[in-house]
């Protein structure tokens, strides 16, 4: 876990992850909440904390005495929100840094451009 | 939730120190709380006084409702592993082990069992011949084979392992989440323990500095870092409770969450933004806390 963050945010995050990179599909049992505690080993509170943010966002649903499922379409839902944040997250501070170093948004395009040509062989 | 302790008012004092300053504090049922501070500041004090081990000089402690001396409604149902608990001389861990059996309602001996070949601890060894680290897993079996509806663990690692250690907190989260009840651990290994603490009591110098869930305490000071002058331009009206300058680089502990607003005027600002650890934290409050003190009497004369 990482400091300086509230661990429930985290451990919502990283079944969040496991959602979106397809490890953990739709009407799909979530890990519990002592198997997320003796995992991350964190105190069950916490990892209850994280959960029921999961539940209220409409990403995981009880189902009585079997435990938490991932919610139909939670997958969609949030690639849509990750997609809003995105901007926020990565292309606000690779244009700070683009302005310090006097690059302008073309200059960066470009760079994208030629990045994404020789790094990832992924189809665009 | 209810609170299984209340603390109010309570106030201890030996010949010349006052170990306990008018302190007030409760604790919930099915928590874990830590019980921090530094040596002296008046943890151990406050768990025996819980336990009615010690005396009040003032104030009153509710446990379950009623006043724990002299109580044993009360007193079964808490245990409490002391950092330096003595033993009969000639006792041997197996005797240790079938006192608390005897004494704990809840005790749990097939856990017991299993604790003892976990942390290989010879039972049939004189306790007096033990090792500092098995004298430990002696008071650690205690307190988690005990299943007390309180237990209180004072520093029980002392000279365990880091294997033996982690041992320790696994089988503590694990028996926990199936049996919940309400533990206080008091640590100086403050970041090794706070993942387990839902609850945190900084005590200090006799005071309690902070009770606060430990979640919110995270994310609550954050180090900036980066050019003095865009350091001090940041931090000013905000609550810096530590500075630490390296040339032209500061590097100033502010409190209080950064919003995203914040977040962005960093980020143009050039200025790093590096977490503070719960004991980072810990330690800085009690620091500020002692600065303050002398000043403070300055101005009461």
């Amino acid at each position: 876990m990482e400091e300086g963050r509230p661990i429930f945010v985290q451990i919502a995050e990283s079944i969040e992850a496991s959602i979106v990179d397809g490890s953990l599909s739709e009407e799909e049992r979530a890990p519990s909440i002592n198997e997320l505690a003796a995992f991350h080993r964190i105190n069950p509170a916490t990892a209850a904390k994280g959960v029921n943010q999961l539940v209220d966002d409409g990403v995981l649903y009880k189902r009585r005495g079997v435990g938490m499922f991932v919610a139909d379409g939670a997958r969609a839902r949030l690639l849509a929100r990750r997609t809003q944040d995105f901007a926020a997250a990565y292309v606000d501070p690779l244009l700070t840094e683009a302005r310090r170093l006097g690059l302008g948004p073309q200059d960066v395009a470009d760079i994208i451009a030629e990045r994404s040509a020789t790094t990832r062989k992924e189809p665009s | 939730m209810s609170s299984v302790i209340e603390v109010q008012n309570l106030t201890k004092r030996y010949r010349e120190t006052t170990a306990l300053d008018d302190v007030s504090f409760s604790i919930e049922q099915d928590a874990i709380y830590g019980l921090l501070g530094r040596n002296g500041a008046g943890k151990t004090t406050a768990m025996s006084i819980l336990t009615a081990q010690n005396f009040a000089t003032s104030g009153q402690v509710r446990v379950f409702g009623q006043a724990p001396f002299e109580n044993p409604a009360v007193l079964s149902r808490m245990c409490f592993v002391r950092e330096s608990q003595k033993y009969p001389d000639d006792a041997t861990g197996r005797h240790a082990l079938r006192m608390a059996r005897l004494f704990f309602p809840r005790w749990d001996e097939d856990l017991a069992q299993d604790l003892v070949e976990e942390f290989e601890l010879p039972v049939k060894r004189r306790i007096k011949k033990l090792s500092r680290g098995q004298l430990s897993a002696v008071g650690v079996i205690i307190g988690l084979a005990s299943r007390a509806e309180v237990t209180f663990f004072d520093e029980p690692y002392l000279g365990l392992d880091a294997v033996a250690r982690q041992l320790f907190y696994d089988r503590l989260l694990q028996d926990y989440a199936a049996h919940p009840r309400t533990v206080v651990l008091s640590s100086h290994l403050i970041d090794e323990v706070a993942p387990l603490l839902e609850r945190v009591l900084v005590i200090d110098r006799g005071r309690i500095l902070l009770d606060e869930d430990t979640d919110a305490l995270r994310g609550r000071a954050s180090a900036v870092v980066g050019s003095s002058a865009a350091v001090e331009d940041f931090v000013a009206g905000r609550e810096v409770i530590h500075t630490e300058r390296l040339g032209r680089v500061t590097s100033a502990t502010v409190l209080g969450g950064l919003s995203e607003q914040d977040r962005q005027r960093l980020r143009e600002a050039d200025l790093d933004v590096a977490p503070v650890s719960l004991q980072q934290l810990v330690v800085r409050l009690a620091r500020r806390a002692e600065d303050s003190a002398p000043k403070h009497q300055e101005l009461v004369p």
